[in-house]
């Protein structure tokens, strides 16, 4: 194909230049909403009565459409990348929160009971037990969100330009070529597998105590969880 | 309240109530493509999801195809097949299937192999069939989250189907997407409330739908 990575000039952007802010406006959203989903987990596994109507919010939340939210923080924030990251913050928020709570509640009494002997205070205890143990769990909350992300930012392009890579496929329809939207869902996906490798590869450097290897019943515990949100309102 | 007001304004202006470009019209639009859509992942996914969890072989593949599945932008997909193709239907099934297949397949697969292995060898040990035990013994009690799984699908492409507008086809989109081109933030607020509602439809569809097809005795857990 030719003209794959000739980039039109009104995106006044380089290809890689496209892809650092994509990623940029994918990951961060994602690291605020980690950020921000830790402390509402940690509540909703203190105040377990929180935890329905958190869930029933969020779910509704995540219904609204991404382009709705952008076009109505126009607004506010303008024709920004903050607009198409607000949203983005929410989405990974609503993915991670069940995940989190999930994960903390899996750690077993009598591990927490351990800790608690060992003199443990209830901080310490959070960051060194719960979270670790946690951890499966949250990466897997993790990868959907960041997926999710990534592929959501292109929407971005319909307020003007603010979508990195999904700018390309407003460009390949007004001039009428194909090969950018080719490259656009292309180099969107590569990213998106790439940054979910790299967290897989986070998740087995951060629970070296984990089975290793698929295939054959493994007992419920151990098994990964590929979809945070259902396993948490089962 | 801003969004309140435009809300109320879409609302209680009669005209958004009537002809081709009405809420029932485009409401009934929206839950066409929705069900096409989750169907046709159904189709693929849950025979799929059921066969390589009730084997327990195929996990890596199936996590394999999630991944991939989830990797490729919906918008990106649409405007691709829209420019390749041409205007329809297809660009909207397309992603729509694609987006919908990695909840059910995993969600279906993980569903049956977490299924208490006691059972199932008991069933075995008396004799039943495979195909037998997968349908009368692990599904029932997979079921809750099989249809979790489906849940989570309804709802991501329920809210995704929006994007058909921007193919000119219908559905509660198209308040979205001419809204944004006229600047009409009422009719964007509108029809992004029409689709929060209809989450919640699709939530109330799903909890009952596991009120009368879960068995007493797994839901009692």
């Amino acid at each position: 194909m030719n003209g794959f990575f000739d980039i039109p000039s009104d995106l006044d952007n380089t290809y890689f230049g496209l892809i650092g802010l994509h990623l940029r406006e994918a990951l961060l959203p994602v690291l605020v909403g980690l950020l921000a989903a830790l402390p509402v987990a940690q509540l909703c596994v203190r105040f377990r009565w929180l935890y329905p109507p958190v869930l029933g919010v969020t779910t509704v939340f995540y219904a609204v459409p991404s382009l709705a939210v952008f076009v109505v923080l126009i607004d506010y924030t303008g024709q920004t990348e903050l607009t198409v990251m607000i949203p983005l913050a929410v989405y990974s928020l609503v993915v991670l929160v069940p995940a989190i709570v999930d994960g903390v509640r899996s750690v077993p009494e009598e591990t927490l009971a351990a800790s608690t002997a060992m003199g443990f205070g209830p901080v310490r205890r959070y960051l060194q037990v719960q979270l670790p143990i946690a951890v499966p769990a949250i990466l897997a909350g993790l990868r959907v969100a960041v997926s999710a992300s990534i592929s959501l930012v292109s929407v971005g392009a319909l307020i003007g330009n603010q979508g990195a890579l999904g700018n390309l496929l407003a460009d390949a329809q007004k001039y009428g070529r194909p090969e950018l939207a080719v490259n656009s869902v292309l180099t969107t996906a590569v990213l998106a597998v790439l940054c979910d490798a790299l967290l897989v590869l986070v998740r087995n450097l951060l629970t070296p105590w984990m089975p290793r290897g698929g295939g054959g019943r493994r007992p419920k515990q151990a098994a990964e969880r590929p979809e945070p949100q259902e396993a948490a309102t089962r | 309240m801003n969004v309140l007001n435009f809300v109320n304004a879409f609302f209680s202006d009669s005209a958004h109530w009537h002809g081709y470009d009405g809420i029932p019209q485009r409401l009934l639009e929206h839950v066409q493509y929705t069900l096409m859509a989750l169907g046709l992942a159904a189709a693929v996914g849950l025979p799929v999801g059921l066969l390589t969890g009730h084997t327990g072989r195929g996990g890596n593949a199936v996590a394999f195809v999630a991944t991939a599945a989830r990797a490729l932008p919906s918008f990106g997909l649409l405007v691709l097949i829209a420019v390749v193709v041409g205007i329809g239907l297809l660009p909207v099934m397309v992603p729509l299937v694609v987006l919908a297949i990695p909840p059910i397949l995993v969600t279906t697969y993980e569903a049956v192999r977490s299924v208490d292995p006691s059972p199932v060898d008991a069933a075995r040990g008396m004799g039943m069939h495979e195909s037998s035990i997968l349908f009368r013994v692990e599904l029932p009690v997979a079921l809750p989250l099989v249809l979790s799984g489906l849940r989570s699908a309804a709802i991501q492409v329920v809210s995704t189907a929006t994007i058909a507008a921007y193919v000119s086809l219908g559905g509660i989109g198209r308040y979205i997407i001419d809204g944004l081109y006229q600047r009409n933030y009422e009719k964007v607020v509108g029809g992004a409330s029409l689709v929060a509602v209809l989450a919640l439809v699709t939530l109330a569809v799903f909890w009952a739908a596991g009120r009368l097809a879960v068995s007493p005795g797994v839901r009692r857990r």
